[in-house]
């Protein structure tokens, strides 16, 4: 069975058929590697156990009715060395995988920041410039970038099969995915949590153009206001400045240099501010009240979108690097 | 070739099918062997109807349009065979036909320890059915099995309570069939039959039940939770409302991965009895296959984050639960060795059983090192949620747990039914199983690598080929499992009479008479020798 | 006097092993109830975790005094209970129905109470749900704690409900004269489950009632 399996590969091979897709990021060939790997490893073994089952059943066929075979109790030495064995391929399947694994998961200081919102049944991204796609993503080549998603709804999962990577969008929270793109061409991009109706339609492309084909395309695409600037704008149309802006009568702790900034709450308890609390902030005001100050803030739950609320993270952002350049 | 010679018996003139009849007789017995039967019939039909939302997917998957079915009707598909299959065919399989009918008689007793509850779980699975069923006509569920909140709890407008009740329900079945297991192999063995004299089979039950009663309960408060906040619009699982959807994973899985253990377990102790009997030999390694049981079991319940690892599971989490997935591997490595060791050396016998056993052990090591490739971290973030996900666990539960069973079944035969199967059709449908499955099967793990997600009811045209290779083999392996409906049945009445043992197996179910009076022994049998004990007296060899 | 013969039953060797698996049968049980509840504070745990202020708030709001009178209640009905067994034990007919129904006395007062509880809650818009009302910071959170406070209560209460139903089956057996010193199987297994639910509640008080409550 297992040699019609190999021959069968070989001739898939050999027609041209993949078995891998295209490999556009910087992973995707270490985790062919290491696909490979295991590939290796479960061949091997299948082959292994496939042939000494059929050769057992060949070669100690019963040829006797009254045959009367030894028994055998077992043996130690065999238990360890079958045992230490796959503890030991396994190991190394673990360690490798897990280095792989963090880099997938930790993502350049330098990457690009991008925004994702997933919805039933669309992808919904947000370049800092301000150009928007839907269900399209295009990203140039070499570059690292980073997409900070979110669901409106329903658990999504954004899944990228060329560059390897997948992370699943939750509605509450923010989930990140980064990658730097290898190789220009145009790739699948799926939904990959089962999502309702539409699951197997929330499908589109993502575009990896040469660094030049991307500066034509965005002065191209339709951008209208930076995220940096929908963002300031939507702050002073809600009236955030009112209660955040610098000043000891401040009835909001102020939001210069917010984003990493360790904060301790009125429970006593400390955070560090990350995207995922200033949305919390916005929407639950009264969940995590930083020390010293009232909950007096008011949710704008139902008032500003996912999107809008991932702008005014974009501007919070830029008032800790205006800080920064201002310093004399 | 090589096929046991029948014994030429009778049949007993009164034994536990003809000492009563009519209807009243089987629905209200206490009779373990006849509450078997009751389940062998109810999960057969079960197991029909998961074949049919099978076909249904199949079809649909031959062409990439979604030209047979409806978005939502696809997606009620792929949901109701998961939970018709798990749940109402996986889970009690073996337990509760084979392990109803085999547990008191290898261990000697006369019945389980609370015979009325035994009937009673029939009932309760039966109710759960009928709720399900109920959810089925009336509109479908299409929540996928894994009922992920929130669209489970807030968005689906399908019949997600109804079968959340029927699931519920059923765990109950499930959790009374462990517990009745473990007190009867606790407290009613045979005189002699110590722990390490019992059969494998009883250790990989009693593995088994710690699993059903330790894990059920817990699918069962998760299942619970989602239907209050449906009924309620509360928000336990809804970020809108402060809950956490995650929450249900953790919850769900928790119970979910030992499950999948559940369903294995008790085939890989039908492997070793077969394995055992067809090769007339004592089983290499009792101990480390007896342990190894227990292992699996308990290891089972410390990685069920493994199914979480691009969920937003912290990276640190992940690596925790990685690594004790690739520890949970290795007992089932070491029980694969200790079969195929146990060939050696022995006197091989190419019976329908044996067949299926063969088969098993290469096609449960194939599925079980695919599963590596899911327990590797950063091979998984690609590989979640693919086609690779779908090929591998359908190695384990068809290649693995269902020909364990279809194994289990026609070894049994002869003590159920007092009959004998006819041996060459047997072994034909065993082969016919076997190509049809691979050929469904194996496409599927490329189709994962190659990207195809699972769940898609439409797909890029250039997944077609493999699509329509294992469409083919799906309806391969349809044929393969009608043949053996058709000559079970017809062995009932037309079957030769088997004699008390017709395989020479070792094992007190082969002391009585085929089919076994009511209360399964005339007088307690007393245990003197070792489990397996094919050749008493002969010197062991020294490997 | 009951009838040795009629109380064994067919698939038991003998009296002992019947009792062994009875007891042995209670545990097993037992112990999926402790995971069924474990699911359930699982959750609340991670929650409790995540809003502490919300769930003190919340937490304010339920009556400590019924509370604990329930809590006492529930101590003495598994005092009752204890005592029963053991009137059983010492074939003590009239004195095993008297703790039967005293215990079921007690249980029945836990559930009243638990109502009174309930309903002023009803009445305090604190049920989850569309009329769910609540003044304080994190009313979505508060209605979290209040979610699980109801589930896990209400699941308690259901327990609660089915020990008492099967208390008053015993006792009617008891009454009818099925038990004596050689066969009080079902009383020693109804008296592990008793005790059990009491245990969840001794639990469940401090967990929900003494959040935050500092003395």
């Amino acid at each position: 069975m297992d040699t019609l399996i190999h021959l069968a590969f070989w001739a898939m091979l050999q027609q041209g058929v993949p078995i891998v897709p295209e490999r556009a990021s910087s992973v995707a060939k270490q985790i062919d590697y290491l696909y490979y790997f295991l590939t290796g490893v479960t061949l091997f073994f299948s082959a292994l156990i496939f042939s000494l089952v059929f050769y057992f059943a060949v070669r100690y066929r019963q040829r006797h009715p009254d045959e009367r075979p030894q028994p055998i109790h077992g043996s130690l030495g065999l238990e360890v060395l079958w045992s230490a064995i796959p503890l030991g391929l396994t190991m190394v399947m673990f360690f490798w995988g897990a280095h792989l694994f963090y880099i997938v998961r930790t993502p350049p200081s330098d990457a690009t920041q991008l925004y994702v919102v997933g919805k039933q049944w669309m992808w919904k991204i947000q370049h800092p410039e301000g150009q928007r796609e839907i269900n399209a993503l295009h990203v140039p080549v070499g570059r690292p970038v980073k997409l900070t998603m979110t669901s409106e709804d329903v658990i999504h999962s954004f899944y990228i099969p060329a560059f390897r990577i997948k992370m699943d969008v939750l509605p509450g929270r923010y989930t990140e995915l980064w990658f730097t793109a290898t190789k220009a061409g145009t790739y699948h991009l799926f939904c990959a949590e089962y999502c309702g109706a539409k699951h197997s339609g929330m499908i589109g492309w993502v575009t990896v153009l040469e660094p030049a084909d991307y500066e034509a395309w965005l002065s191209g695409a339709p951008a209208g206001e930076s995220l940096e600037q929908a963002g300031a704008r939507l702050f002073r149309q809600h009236n955030c400045h009112t209660c955040h802006e610098a000043g000891p009568t401040s009835r909001g702790p102020s939001l210069h240099e917010i984003l990493g900034k360790q904060v301790r709450l009125a429970s006593g308890e400390t955070v560090v501010v990350d995207e995922g609390y200033l949305r919390e902030s916005i929407l639950q005001p009264n969940a995590k009240v930083v020390a010293g100050y009232e909950s007096v803030m008011p949710t704008y739950q139902g008032q500003i979108s996912e999107e809008g609320i991932l702008q005014l993270i974009a501007y919070l952002k830029s008032l800790t690097r205006a800080e920064g350049k201002a310093q004399p | 070739m090589n096929a046991a010679r029948p014994a030429a018996n009778q049949m007993p003139k009164v034994h536990y099918l003809n000492v009563d009849y009519g209807i009243r007789s089987w629905l209200f017995t206490i009779d373990h062997k006849r509450i078997a039967l009751l389940y062998l019939g109810s999960i057969t039909l079960f197991f029909v109807l998961g074949g049919l939302f099978a076909t249904a997917i199949r079809l649909e998957l031959l062409t990439p349009a979604g030209d047979l079915f409806e978005s939502e009707t696809y997606n009620k598909m792929f949901t109701m065979h998961g939970v018709v299959m798990i749940f109402f065919f996986l889970i009690p399989s073996i337990p509760a036909t084979l392990g109803n009918f085999l547990v008191p008689m290898m261990i000697g007793a006369r019945d389980l320890a609370f015979p009325r509850i035994n009937l009673l779980s029939w009932y309760i699975y039966t109710l759960g059915g009928l709720f399900t069923l109920f959810a089925i006509l009336s509109g479908g569920v299409d929540t996928g099995w894994t009922f992920y909140t929130p669209y489970s709890s807030t968005y689906s407008n399908t019949n997600v309570m109804a079968t959340a009740v029927g699931v519920f329900i059923l765990g109950f079945s499930s959790i009374l069939t462990g517990f009745n297991f473990i007190i009867t192999i606790h407290k009613m063995r045979a005189p002699g039959l110590t722990w390490f004299r019992l059969p494998l089979f009883i250790w990989a039950h009693y593995a088994t039940s710690v699993i059903m009663i330790l894990g059920t309960p817990v699918v069962a408060i998760a299942i619970a939770l989602v239907g209050l906040e449906r009924l309620f619009h509360i928000g336990i699982f809804n970020p809108a409302l402060g809950g956490d959807p995650v929450l249900f994973q953790h919850l769900f899985w928790f119970y979910s991965h030992p499950a999948v253990y559940i369903m294995i377990l008790p085939s890989m102790g039908v492997i070793s009895e077969i394995v055992c009997c067809f090769s007339r030999k004592k089983i290499f390694g009792y101990s480390f296959v007896a342990f190894s049981s227990i292992a699996i079991a308990l290891l089972g319940f410390l990685v069920w984050g493994h199914h979480m690892f691009v969920s937003s599971q912290s990276m640190y989490a992940g690596m925790v639960f990685s690594i004790l997935s690739f520890l949970v591997a290795i007992p089932s490595a070491v029980k694969v060795f200790n079969w195929t060791a146990t060939m050696y050396k022995g006197s091989v016998m190419y019976n329908a059983p044996m067949l299926y056993a063969m088969g098993f052990i290469g096609l449960f090591t194939m599925g079980g090192l695919t599963g590596l490739f899911l327990s590797t971290l950063a091979t998984d973030v690609h590989l979640h949620d693919t086609y690779f996900v779908v090929a591998h666990f359908h190695y384990i539960m068809v290649g693995g747990a269902l020909m364990g069973y279809l194994g289990g079944i026609h070894f049994w035969w002869p003590k159920i039914s007092g009959r004998l199967y006819p041996e060459a059709w047997a072994r034909f449908s065993a082969l016919i199983i076997f190509v049809g499955f691979n050929l469904t099967f194996f496409p599927q793990f490329i189709l994962g690598y190659l990207g195809m997600p699972r769940r898609y009811h439409a797909y890029p045209p250039e997944f077609q080929v493999l699509n329509v290779m294992s469409t083919a083999g799906a309806s391969i392996l349809a044929v393969g499992y009608a043949i053996p409906l058709i000559y079970l049945f017809w062995s009932l009445r037309y079957g030769p009479a088997a004699g008390p043992n017709p395989w020479q197996a070792k094992g007190l179910e082969w002391q009585t008479s085929s089919p076994p009076p009511t209360h399964n022994f005339p007088e307690t049998p007393v245990v003197t020798e070792e489990a397996y004990e094919y050749y008493p007296g002969a010197e062991a060899e020294r490997v | 006097m009951s009838d040795q013969a009629t109380t064994l039953a067919p698939q038991f060797e003998g009296l002992a092993q019947q009792k062994e698996s009875a007891i042995f049968g209670m545990w097993v049980f037992l112990v999926t109830e402790v995971m069924f509840f474990g699911g359930m504070f699982a959750g609340y745990t991670a929650y409790r975790y995540r809003f502490h202020e919300a769930f003190t708030a919340g937490s304010d709001h339920l009556n400590l005094l019924l509370g604990g009178v329930n809590t006492a209640v529930l101590i003495l009905s598994s005092f009752t209970m204890a005592m029963a067994v053991h009137s059983a034990q010492l074939n003590r007919r009239r004195a095993l129905i008297v703790f039967l129904v005293l215990t079921m006395l007690l249980g029945s007062t836990f559930l009243g109470i638990k109502a009174v509880e309930y309903s002023h809650k009803f009445h305090e818009h604190l049920l989850p749900g569309p009329a769910f009302q609540f003044e304080g910071a994190d009313p979505q959170h508060a209605q979290l704690f209040f979610s699980f406070y109801f589930a896990m209560t209400g699941f308690h209460a259901l327990h609660m409900v089915i020990g008492v139903a099967l208390l008053a089956i015993m006792t009617w057996f008891a009454w009818r004269g099925r038990f004596s010193a050689e066969y009080y199987n079902p009383i020693e297994v109804s008296g592990l489950y008793w005790h059990f639910v009491d245990i969840v509640w001794i639990f469940l008080f401090p967990l929900l009632y003494l959040v935050g409550h500092h003395g």
